[in-house]
């Protein structure tokens, strides 16, 4: 019961501050209490500058660890090789899964998602009752959390729909996954599209699906791109999810096809991890991961600056 | 005539797209809630909720799950008490005191710290905290070989991971908050730190508490970086540095060689500790779309 102790001395401690607060607004002479708001206020700004820099330290550490552990074991070929003999490790497989799992995610989830917003924004007044439901389901599918996606994966496409431990069943978990997500996203774009851009193509003549295809959707391509590269840093770093639905294999393969296991380098690395003698390699696909998320970074700035200028 | 029947096929097309995200909910609220409950209720409810061992592999089998809800209550909480303070300051940093220089370099690594994968910040706590942890645990328990894999490990590392979702909602709503507030406190006499925290920040209270919230969500529901350094014992948390087992760290520990039914209900039981975190999960996304409803952040 050590914890319920440490919660008592913390309830007593709250409790004690209105007393102490009323003494010191109430009973200290004027002098002192000049110096004590001069005090504090250092006391503060020192905590506001040390807990911001903490932030920055807290990240500079963690890239620069796994950086500095890692570069060195990220050799080419060895790591890279695409035909290693057993018992080395390559990290091949698990980046073609990867990027094979992030093309078949998009494939799906945009759509999908792309049109759910198109209909939420184009088609629906303000106060519509499908639209509250619609978005109250995106709400909800947004907070549930991956392990359950995987739980929900396992026991509904990779049992129920009998379709395996496979490429399929991690493909299909992850895009209901990301489909809050990209309609989120494109929902915004295309409430920031201005309404004039419309009236000017209805005026023109054009139905509402030609002013949807043609005039709406291009310029929310910003938008609904930023979203996509969202999705994507998520499918790379998504582990839990995956680990019941397309397997985390010992030794990942590429897959032979949709119906295939499949290890996506997340997966790969969480399996390597719980190997002490596989420590360089692990940090090795860190080092790799970290990467990717960069360049993802870089890439939804360079979107973002671009087609703000314009 | 073509054209017309394009226009209302297409309307239908985006409507049943807009219904996949209901009917995805509901299969999986049907599919989880036909596979836990029935578990929970052969269990018993009180044996399943207050029990407070876990032994799935004994005969007769227990499935107490409330070292599991303590566990991952507890880390949590340690998360909120490392995480907050420092989020709310390094916002506070962010939307006040930093000059537009330094706001460039540091909102893109937030922002990056949001993109790591939970792996790899797993792996680092399993290399980096862990090992600091070690000498601390020690001298704590002398009773068997104390590892530093502990509730406080996974504190500190989801912490950490928090940051970004409690910076980024916390700036967000300190900006909102108009800047002749700001400004009256200045002429008023208070200097600029007093008025940033005892005027701006109360006034961006709701949407601070939103962010708290929403780091709660992501705290309770992180699964990788938790099982990786928690140390994942499935009894009553007893002290910081001791191991302790979350709700999600249970489900993909056991999940994998879990016998089902009829053999044992150890899949069932996993599943509906499954459930136990999607409500826990679902009470606290209400808490949020409550206080971002009534306020507006």
């Amino acid at each position: 019961m050590g914890m319920l102790g440490n919660l008592v001395v913390v309830a007593v401690l709250l409790a004690l501050i209105k007393p102490v607060r009323y003494v010191y607004n109430n009973f200290l002479p004027e002098k002192v209490l000049h110096k004590l708001v001069r005090f504090w206020d250092k006391v503060f700004l020192a905590i506001i500058w040390i807990f911001a820099g903490m932030t920055v330290a807290a990240l500079g550490f963690i890239i620069f660890h796994v950086l500095s552990n890692g570069l060195p074991h990220l050799t080419i070929p060895g790591l890279f090789s695409f035909d290693a003999p057993p018992e080395t490790v390559t990290l091949i497989p698990a980046i073609v899964s990867t990027f094979i799992m992030v093309a078949l995610v998009l494939l799906i989830a945009v759509p999908l998602g792309v049109l759910s917003a198109v209909f939420l924004v184009e088609y629906t007044g303000a106060g519509n009752k499908f639209v509250t439901i619609i978005r109250s389901a995106a709400e909800v599918l947004a907070g549930i959390p991956s392990i359950v996606y995987g739980l929900f994966g396992m026991m509904f496409f990779r049992v129920f729909l009998g379709l395996g431990m496979s490429v399929l069943s991690g493909t299909l978990t992850m895009s209901i996954m990301m489909l809050p997500l990209i309609m989120r996203t494109t929902e915004e774009a295309l409430k920031a599209v201005p309404m004039t851009y419309r009236e000017a193509s209805f005026a023109l003549g054009a139905g509402k699906l030609r002013t949807v295809f043609r005039i709406v959707l291009p310029s929310a391509i910003p938008g609904i791109l930023a979203g996509v590269i969202l999705a994507i840093g998520r499918v790379v770093g998504e582990s839990a999810a995956l680990i019941f639905t397309a397997g985390a294999l010992l030794e990942p393969r590429i897959p032979s096809g949709l119906f295939d296991t499949a290890s996506t380098l997340t997966v790969h690395m969480w399996q390597l991890s719980n190997y002490g003698r596989f420590m360089n390699e692990t940090y090795a696909a860190a080092v790799v991961l970290l990467i990717i998320v960069l360049l993802l970074n870089a890439l939804s700035a360079f979107i973002a600056r671009k087609f703000s200028k314009v | 005539m073509m054209a017309k029947f394009m226009e209302s096929f297409m309307a239908k097309v985006f409507f049943v797209c807009a219904c996949v995200s209901v009917l995805a909910i509901s299969v999986i609220a049907i599919f989880l809630f036909s596979g836990g409950i029935p578990a929970i209720l052969e269990i018993g409810v009180g044996d399943f909720f207050l029990g407070q061992r876990w032994r799935p592999g004994d005969t007769p089998a227990e499935f107490g799950v409330l070292p599991m809800i303590m566990g991952s209550i507890y880390i949590t909480l340690g998360a909120i008490v490392i995480g907050v303070p420092i989020g709310v300051f390094t916002a506070v940093y962010l939307a006040y005191m930093c000059p537009r220089r330094i706001y460039g370099l540091v909102k893109p690594v937030v922002n990056l710290l949001a993109g790591i994968p939970s792996v790899v910040y797993g792996f680092f706590g399993m290399v980096v905290i862990i090992p600091l942890l070690r000498p601390l645990a020690e001298r704590v328990d002398v009773i068997g070989i104390p590892t530093g894999d502990s509730i406080l490990a996974a504190s500190i590392l989801l912490g950490i991971m928090i940051l970004p979702v409690v910076i980024g909602i916390s700036e967000s709503s300190l900006r909102a908050v108009p800047s002749h507030y700001f400004e009256a406190a200045l002429a008023l006499g208070a200097s600029k730190t007093r008025s940033v925290l005892c005027v701006i920040v109360p006034a961006a209270k709701s949407g601070i508490l939103a962010a708290v919230v929403l780091g709660v969500g992501r705290a309770v529901g992180e699964t990788m970086a938790v099982n990786m350094v928690a140390g994942n014992q499935p009894r009553m948390p007893v002290h910081m540095l001791r191991g302790a087992r979350s709700l999600t760290a249970n489900i993909v520990m056991e999940m994998a060689y879990a016998p089902g039914r009829p053999d044992s209900l150890h899949r069932d039981a996993l599943i509906g500790s499954g459930v136990v975190l999607l409500l826990f999960v679902l009470a606290i996304n209400m808490a949020f779309v409550f206080l971002v409803r009534k306020k507006g952040v």
